[in-house]
Parts: structure tokens; sequence; C-alpha cells
């Protein structure tokens, strides 16, 4: 049996999961820390 | 440990060391797997499949310690209410299912053309697959009671209750001798060759720096959350 189809099935969900969770927390962190920035500026624009 | 319980803090030390953990885990990563893609020689008994190993064995030691760093958070929550044990603990859950999720993937994936079944109910098998089932509760158990004080207690005492499994998985192989091979790393040793062996600590470098790195982000995420919520209510109030 050849092995290396499963090989790279193996390194493919792992690699691919892994990356894909990174940029997912990634990118959900960029946008909730510029929501908390964006209302402490309209706090402060507040008199 | 109680110097960065306050948020702020915390924030100063998380923000330039994320990057570092990440790229820095990117890298071993990418070295540790093109090593055990390219360089080391085939097993004599499993063949080429054994390369299945620097993928399989990250993934399943960062599920179970994911658990205990979640009960750890858990027990902190509950003890000495730190703010951030909580917040820590809902972030290691879904990096800790995902990798989880990975181990019995790539255990599957490995069994096939190894042992000639994708999956087998032995003692490792199943106790993996209940830790995966027990994040999957805490995912859902966490989400449903973030912000209450309660609900998070009830949370963090399903998080404590639930590292009695990580036990029966690291002695699961011992208890019942089925399909699934002994441990093969100890404290003592190893019955790995060298020449196959070296890349998987640095792998396993990798993918914990990745960890730590995304768990740091989760944390700054459900922060800045919070942060939101509490300056919206501060608004609605004004």
């Amino acid at each position: 049996m050849n092995h290396w189809p499963f090989i790279l099935a193996a390194y493919g969900v792992t690699v691919g999961g892994t990356a894909a969770l990174a940029l997912w927390s990634h990118v959900a962190m960029r946008r909730a820390e510029a929501a908390a920035d964006a209302l402490r500026g309209r706090r402060e624009e507040r008199p | 440990m109680h110097i960065f319980a306050n948020p702020r803090r915390f924030l100063e030390v998380t923000r330039p060391l994320t990057p570092w953990l990440g790229w820095g885990g990117a890298l071993c990563v990418a070295i540790g797997l093109g090593a055990g893609l390219f360089l080391t020689p085939p097993d004599y008994l499993q063949g080429q499949s054994v390369r299945i190993m620097y993928v399989h064995v990250p993934t399943a030691w960062l599920g179970m310690a994911g658990w205990v760093g979640l009960a750890v958070a858990s027990l902190m929550q509950l003890v000495w209410r730190h703010p951030l044990a909580g917040v820590a603990a809902r972030a290691i859950a879904v990096p800790g299912a995902l990798f989880t999720a990975i181990c019995l993937v790539t255990g599957s994936v490995w069994g096939r053309p190894t042992w000639g079944t994708w999956w087998e109910w032995d003692g490792r098998l199943t106790s993996m697959l209940i830790l995966l089932f027990l994040y999957i509760a805490y995912i859902a158990l966490a989400g449903a009671s973030a912000g209450k004080g309660e609900g998070s207690r009830v949370a963090a005492i399903f998080g404590l209750v639930g590292a009695v499994n990580i036990p029966i998985i690291h002695y699961s192989v011992l208890w019942w001798r089925t399909l699934h091979q002994g441990q093969s790393i100890t404290l003592k040793g190893s019955t790995i060759d060298g020449s196959i062996l070296w890349p998987l600590p640095i792998a396993l470098v990798g993918f914990s720096l990745l960890f730590a790195a995304i768990v740091l982000m989760r944390m700054r995420t459900l922060l800045a959350i919070a942060r939101v919520e509490a300056r919206l209510k501060r608004l609605a109030d004004a």
C-alpha cells in the first residue's frame, strides 16, 4: 500500500486546521480590539 | 502569576509577545515537519507512515495539555477569583478541541495503512474521543454562561471534573492492552531510534508556541469584547 496519500492527508489536515484557527483568531482579535478602541474614542469625544 | 491578574498589565505583556510566539511557532513547525517529511528515514516496520507521528504526537500532547491548562485556570477562577482565569480557560477550549480532533483524524489516517482499520474502540482512542466531547461540552457551557457569575462557575467546575479523563488517557495503554501501542517516549528515554525521533521535539515546540499564540489572541479577543460591552453599558447609562 502506498502510504504517501495518507501522510499528505494527515499533514494537510494538521497544517490547514492550525493555520485556519490561527487566522480566524487573529482576525477576530483585530476586529474586537478595533471596536474597543473606537468606543474609547467615542467616549473621549463626549463633553 | 498574581501580577498578571490585572488585564491591563496582561495586555502590556501579551501584545508584543503574541507575534513572537506565532511566527516562532510557525518556523519551528515548518522545520520539524519539513525534516519529518524529507530528512528522516522510513521505519523498518511501519514504513513511510511513521512520518504521521510528527503531526499526531504534538496534537495529542497539546489536546491533553490544553485540558490540564483549562483545569488549572478553572481552579484559579474558583479559588482566587482571578479576572483572567475564566478568560484563559475559555480561550484554551477551542484550540484544545481542534488539536484533539486533529489527533483523532491523524491517528485514524495512520491506523488505516498500519493497523488495517480507521477506528478501533480501544482505551486510548475512546478516551481521546471522550476528551473531544468534553471540550465541545465545555465550549457550549462556557458560551451559554459568558458574563454570568454562577454560570461561569458551573463551567469552571466542569473544567475541573473533566480533568479526571487526563490520567485515564495517559494510563489507558497500560491498563487496557489492545491495539494502540504502549508509551514510546517516557522520562527515562525513548524506544524510537534517534534518526527518526529528532524532528519530533522541534515540531512539538512549534505547535506548543502556536497553541500559546492562539490562546493569547483568543484571550485578547474576549477581553476586548468585555471592554466593548462595559463601555456600551456606560454609554447607555450616561
